[in-house]
């Protein structure tokens, strides 16, 4: 047990993820159970509405947990004070940020906060962690900018390197590339991927470019509703998950190019 | 982060702070009667003047009416800031709570339910201390309502409605108590709607200003939460912010600071709606660090003009503070938004 929890940072072990409102409990999927490896470039995928936003939103704790554990660094996630999970885990999400009148150096610091002190104020090591940010997400030209000004991708780059200013050892984005074009998808997936190898960082996104995902990631886990496949691309080919995907026949997995074509019927 | 916008920060604060102190002066030095200015220093400097009777008037009469000036503008301000903060509403104050409504209800009962009750109130003559009591009391009982609701609630957006709610429910109770009650009671609580910053005793703005104190205090040792609140709830979460709480004690400084500038000077209206809209236009930022005390200066700033204004220089006439504040306000805010063509939270 003891090996399963150093090398996986993340261990879920029959999870149900949902929404509990007062007495009325909606389980959106459950009996997850998967492992996530050190320092990986994880992709969650699956149909929509099969729950990888509330799965991602779950095992950062913005979610309650209906049932199940989930294991960070061998630490039970209800054992996390607000704070220490904020030194662990950060968040990238889908929603829109609400109107505000922040440049984008200031969002990026805002990043700090877990680890300044109670009036806010940067150290030396946080200015430093911030320029690092800054630097490997490329925005040096954009640092004064307000993020009003920003279009969808250099936004996410913003939001991303906020949260490697945050400086956790897991950052989760959901659905990072939403709204992108090909070209910012795959610059942002090849950014996510180098910061993975380069940090040691545990990368997880929920995504729709499956394709990319086989291609970029280290690990990927599928969300079907019978089952769920997690693991590398080698092996889930085995366990003929990418089969199971989509039902229909207008998309299907071609297992000698390993990706998914239209079928042309 | 860069030097030159640093500097400008610096600089607009230096100004406000000049500002705060000529319109201090200048609100103490202004009244009914005319007092030259040398004689005003000399009053506070303890250097002897022409008349004795000055001395009464300025430090009996005009420094506590300009300290009131200055503690209900800056904390009606402030309350303003984290209400349009914890609510992500360009049009949130410190009214939305329903707690000065609250206040507004007590001093209702008071005066309106003394001719409706009759011989429930023993005593004609209303003093200024049960004014106090009786708004305190009525804040505070809509200050619990809001909190136990915010508990219940997740949704902040429900918290503004309930406020609103509140607000809308005591009004009608008020329509219904003056409806009954007689002319002269109700021309009383008229005129304590009306608002006045004026006929404030030292004890009683000891009590004020420690109450404020407490306040503000609170106020700056949230900052970071504040600017957590930038970017959403969720956001705010994974930052460490525990949101509950956060929640709470911003609620319970704005009702504590509402309920108590509305119990010594009556619901005065607009200051805590414009004062942090025109610190974000000033100031062209959204960090709190920064337009916490903006706003509060601004406030401040504001109200003493005001009341200079409503002062009628040279006359024996006292405008409604009110009034003053909504009047020559509102076009200024309107102007400003004119000229810079968008608002944020």
């Amino acid at each position: 047990m003891n090996s399963t929890f150093k090398k996986n940072i993340l261990v879920i072990d029959n999870l149900t993820v949902g929404y509990q409102e007062k007495n009325k409990i909606k389980i959106i999927a459950n009996n997850i159970s998967l492992n996530i490896k050190r320092g990986s470039f994880v992709a969650i995928i699956g149909k929509n509405g099969i729950g990888k936003s509330t799965l991602l939103k779950t095992i950062s704790k913005v979610l309650k947990q209906l049932n199940g554990s989930i294991t960070i660094n061998g630490k039970n996630i209800n054992e996390y004070s607000y704070r220490e999970l904020a030194k662990t885990i950060s968040l990238v999400l889908t929603e829109r940020l609400p109107e505000s009148q922040l440049t984008v150096l200031e969002l990026i610091a805002l990043g700090r906060q877990p680890h300044t002190n109670w009036i806010d104020t940067l150290s030396k090591i946080d200015i430093e962690k911030i320029e690092w940010a800054i630097k490997e997400t490329n925005l040096e030209k954009l640092r004064d900018n307000r993020i009003d000004e920003l279009s969808d991708g250099q936004l996410q780059r913003v939001l991303i390197a906020r949260a490697l200013a945050q400086d956790t050892e897991i950052i989760i984005l959901d659905e990072p590339t939403a709204h992108l074009d090909m070209h910012q998808t795959i610059k942002i997936f090849e950014l996510l991927k180098k910061l993975t190898h380069k940090t040691e960082k545990t990368i997880i996104i929920s995504s729709h470019e499956i394709n990319l995902a086989i291609k970029t990631c280290d690990q990927l886990t599928i969300l079907s509703k019978n089952k769920i496949y997690s693991g590398t691309i080698s092996t889930l080919m085995v366990e003929n998950a990418f089969e199971n995907l989509f039902s229909s026949e207008i998309v299907k997995f071609n297992r000698t190019l390993q990706q998914f074509v239209i079928n042309k019927n | 982060m860069k030097k030159s916008t640093n500097i400008s920060i610096k600089n607009s604060f230096i100004l406000l702070s000049v500002l705060l102190i000529v319109f201090f002066f200048l609100n103490i030095s202004l009244g009914s009667v005319s007092i030259p200015f040398e004689d005003i220093i000399n009053i506070f400097t303890g250097k002897s003047i022409s008349k004795e009777s000055w001395h009464t008037i300025i430090l009996d009469f005009r420094l506590p009416k300009a300290i009131t000036a200055l503690l209900v503008g800056s904390g009606l301000s402030v309350c303003g800031l984290l209400m349009q903060t914890l609510f992500r509403n360009p049009l949130a104050g410190p009214f939305v709570l329903g707690v000065s409504s609250g206040a507004s209800l007590g001093v209702a009962i008071l005066i309106l339910g003394s001719s409706v009750f009759g011989s429930f109130f023993v005593t004609n003559s209303i003093s200024n201390w049960s004014l106090v009591i009786a708004s305190s009391l009525g804040a505070f009982l809509v200050l619990f309502a809001v909190i136990i609701s915010a508990n219940i609630l997740r949704n902040t957006m429900s918290i503004l409605i309930i406020g609103l709610m509140f607000g809308s429910l005591t009004a009608a109770v008020i329509s219904v108590l003056a409806y009954f009650s007689e002319a002269q009671q109700i021309q009383q609580y008229l005129f304590w709607s009306f608002g006045s910053l004026g006929n404030l005793t030292w004890t009683e703005i000891n009590v004020f200003s420690s109450i404020y104190c407490i306040g503000i205090f609170g106020s700056f040792t949230i900052v970071k939460t504040l600017n957590s609140f930038l970017l959403g709830e969720n956001y705010a979460k994974s930052l460490g912010v525990n949101i509950k709480r956060s929640r709470i004690i911003i609620l319970l400084i704005t009702s504590l600071l509402t309920g108590v500038i509305t119990a010594f000077s009556g619901p005065i209206a607009f200051i805590g709606l414009a004062a942090p809209h025109i610190a974000k236009i000033l100031f062209n930022t959204s960090n709190h660090k920064i337009l916490l005390p903006a706003s509060a200066l601004i406030g401040a700033i504001i109200l003493l003009i005001c009341d200079c204004i409503a002062q009628l220089p040279t006359s024996e006439f006292t405008l409604p503070i009110n009034a003053i504040t909504s009047l020559f306000g509102a076009p200024i805010v309107i102007w400003l938004l004119i000229r810079k063509k968008k608002i944020f939270v």
